[in-house]
């Protein structure tokens, strides 16, 4: 069996993201890191394959930046990395990233279970693993917080799915695409040995006529960034014992109108 | 000299980092409130190979290069003292001494288990009567057929209750002149007859971790756990020296990190006078006082890290390190408490752990006055250093990650 996870490489959420004058996103010197979501995405692809005694593939779609999340998914403990690049492949459209995505998956071939992170915390996006989903015909179960029961021979998945609501359980056919929330486990660290290994490794790059994939008309646009409007923020501490601190907020929430 | 780090040093670098920020720093006050270890620290440290990093893949370490131990020491450090005390102990004077001096035979019985943190390691020189004057010891171990008989008291020992190896110096002859040519060292382990431990409470600083006394009383120590040979027990010691000193300055100079983070930070939101302090000069000149010390302490650090990597002896260059990295860490901790005000002297932060903290190091592993004598008499010439007879290993890659060659039919 065969586990497929991909990720990308974004910016520090500490770092200051921003506009410049000439409409690129940029943020400093600020280092790059995974996606904070894929680490629980990565640390699942390794406990599924280990426990279904098969491998764990990691896949990144961009530039060489995104070179850094694969070797930190190696030193986590992947067993193999591989990177999407190529001059027409624009991995922000989400669409060109799903066919792009697809196309590697079914190269790979032997794949049972696809997974990712919640979202992309820099883009803010999931589109594009649904739509990774449509484009292989398979099971899309998002918000994945915890894989009750997986039988890869029979090739069936049953997990919890988390809601603003609640929680949902669901079976599925394997294969399946699904997208896992923090709840799911606890990331490892990188191994010392694994970030050695890491260092060495040379990380292979398949373009668009590796994949054999052709890229369908782009469907959005991207016209511009813009900073948000700064917001003037005042903050207030309120003093004195739970009650009256309650008390005093109720007031002022009132004298705003918020209640 | 190189000053890059590569990506297998920031990487390590980053994960330790990372393990410190969960594991240790939100919990790390209440710990040295309690004046308690935290007892899944060393496990955890164990468990994620940080106790055998810079010792060969071959002997249960993770086979990184020095400049990476000094690395993780600086963000051990950085969360608490007491982590990198840890590193002093159980890597830099212990494990390293054995990767110098031991046979093959002590390399795989104490330094595997000691690297792959199955067992934890300490280091006994000083004694409640002698410190500096490490020659005025009085333990003794008495040769009596293939054993020696020990007997003696260490003080002020990291790791006394906590350790499964000891490293110790003892005299083998009490009557030689001069004295440290009756001096020679010994693996003893704690479950030898005759040894007893102690933790020392109510101390100034590392309350997060075990400082202890180790007593031996008739404890008959086998000959094959002698390290280097009889009589070479001063030399020893000092070599230690060599390898402890290292990850102190390398911990100093994190614990100087520490406090101009923490003063940036707070500089920032603490206003007076209708500004952040960050605003007033005299509160300026701290920051800058405190990024010249770091940078000095760590370039310091990574000229000891390049040497050691090339095997290149280093004793006055460590000894430097650790006198400058140490003295200045005690400065920035006084003022990044001066910069926290009213809130520095309370341990809702933890600049008082850090000025607590620091000051343990300008007394340990040679106090400071012992560093200055030491600069000064290589200056006259007084001191010179005589090559060894067995010199600290340099930093092979292939030698220190590859796996040994299996043994034909086993
Ligand atoms: C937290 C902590 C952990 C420790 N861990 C260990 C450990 O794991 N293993 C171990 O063996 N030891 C350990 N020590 C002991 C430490 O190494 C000694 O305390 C140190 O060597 C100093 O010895 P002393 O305390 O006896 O001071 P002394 O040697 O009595 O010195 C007292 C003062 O006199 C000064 N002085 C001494 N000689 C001279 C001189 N010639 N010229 C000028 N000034 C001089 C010293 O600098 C100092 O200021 C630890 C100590 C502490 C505080």
């Amino acid at each position: 069996m065969h586990v497929v996870v991909f990720t990308r490489s974004t910016p520090d959420t500490a770092a200051k993201v921003e506009v410049d004058g000439s409409g690129a996103v940029i943020w400093g010197n600020a280092a790059t890191v995974v996606n904070p979501w894929d680490e629980y995405a990565l640390e699942e692809a390794i406990v599924q394959a280990k426990n279904g005694g098969g491998k764990a593939t990691v896949i990144a779609l961009g530039g060489e930046m995104h070179n850094d999340a694969l070797k930190h998914s190696l030193a986590m403990g992947l067993d193999e990395a591989i990177r999407i690049d190529d001059p027409e492949l624009d991995p922000t459209d989400s669409l060109a990233y799903a066919t792009a995505a697809a196309a590697a998956v079914n190269k790979i071939g032997d794949v049972d279970l696809v997974i990712f992170g919640k979202e992309s915390v820099d883009v803010g996006t999931d589109q594009h693993t649904y739509m990774l989903a449509r484009k292989l015909g398979w099971t899309m179960l998002s918000y994945v917080s915890k894989i009750l029961e997986v039988d890869y021979a029979a090739k069936t998945i049953k997990v919890e799915k988390m809601y603003e609501q609640g929680k949902q359980v669901v079976t599925s056919k394997l294969p399946a695409v699904i997208s896992v929330m923090k709840e799911i486990n606890e990331p490892r660290y990188p191994s010392f040995i694994g970030i050695r290994k890491a260092g060495k490794a040379t990380i292979p790059v398949w373009s668009l006529a590796d994949l054999g994939a052709s890229l369908p008309d782009k469907k959005v646009d991207v016209l511009a960034f813009n900073n948000p409007p700064t917001k003037d923020v005042v903050v207030e501490m309120i003093e004195g014992e739970p009650e009256e601190q309650a008390a005093k907020l109720v007031d002022k929430l009132l004298e705003e109108k918020v209640l | 000299m190189d000053f890059s780090l590569n990506t297998e040093q920031l990487e390590a670098q980053k994960m330790v980092r990372e393990f410190c920020a969960k594991e240790v720093i939100p919990t790390i006050g209440e710990w040295d409130r309690k004046q308690e270890m935290n007892p899944a620290i060393l496990p955890r440290m164990a468990e994620l190979g940080i106790l055998g990093i810079s010792i060969p893949v071959r002997y249960g370490g993770q086979g990184f290069d020095y400049i990476t131990l000094g690395l993780v020491c600086e963000e051990l450090e950085r969360a608490d003292t007491t982590l990198r005390v840890v590193m002093s102990v159980h890597h830099g004077l212990n494990s390293q001494a054995i990767l110098q001096w031991g046979t093959e035979e002590q390399k795989q019985r104490f330094l595997a288990p000691q690297a792959r943190g199955e067992k934890y390691a300490a280091f006994c020189l000083t004694e409640p009567g002698a410190g500096s004057d490490v020659a005025s010891m009085s333990a003794t171990a008495i040769r009596k057929g293939d054993k020696y008989i020990l007997n003696g008291e260490k003080m002020w020992i990291s790791l006394a209750t906590k350790a499964h190896h000891f490293l110790v110096v003892a005299k083998h002859d009490p009557n030689a002149t001069p004295a440290h040519k009756g001096m020679s060292a010994f693996i003893v382990t704690s479950d030898m007859p005759g040894v007893t431990t102690g933790d020392i409470h109510g101390k100034l600083g590392v309350r997060a971790g075990s400082t202890g006394w180790v007593k031996f009383e008739n404890v008959e120590v086998p000959i094959e756990n002698r390290l280097g040979e009889e009589g070479e027990g001063f030399k020893i010691a000092m070599s230690c020296l060599d390898n402890g000193r290292y990850t102190v300055a390398s911990g100093a100079t994190g614990l100087i990190r520490a406090c101009l983070e923490d003063s940036v930070k707070y500089a920032q939101e603490r206003e007076t006078f209708g500004k952040p302090i960050a605003h007033h000069q005299l509160i300026k000149q701290k920051i800058a006082y405190m990024r010249q010390w770091y940078d000095t302490a760590y370039l310091l650090c990574m000229r000891v890290g390049y040497l050691k990597n090339a095997g290149i002896r280093n004793t006055r260059e460590t000894s430097l390190a650790k006198w400058y990295a140490t003295d200045h860490s005690v400065k920035a901790a006084l003022e990044a408490v001066q910069v926290f005000g009213a809130y520095g002297f309370s341990d809702e932060y933890p600049v008082e752990r850090y000025l607590r903290n620091s000051k343990g190091a300008v007394i340990y592993e040679g106090t400071s006055e012992i560093h200055q004598l030491m600069q000064a008499d290589y200056e006259f010439g007084f001191r010179e250093d005589k090559p060894l007879r067995c010199e600290a290993p340099a930093y092979d890659p292939e030698f220190w990650q590859s796996e040994p060659e299996a043994i034909a039919g086993g």
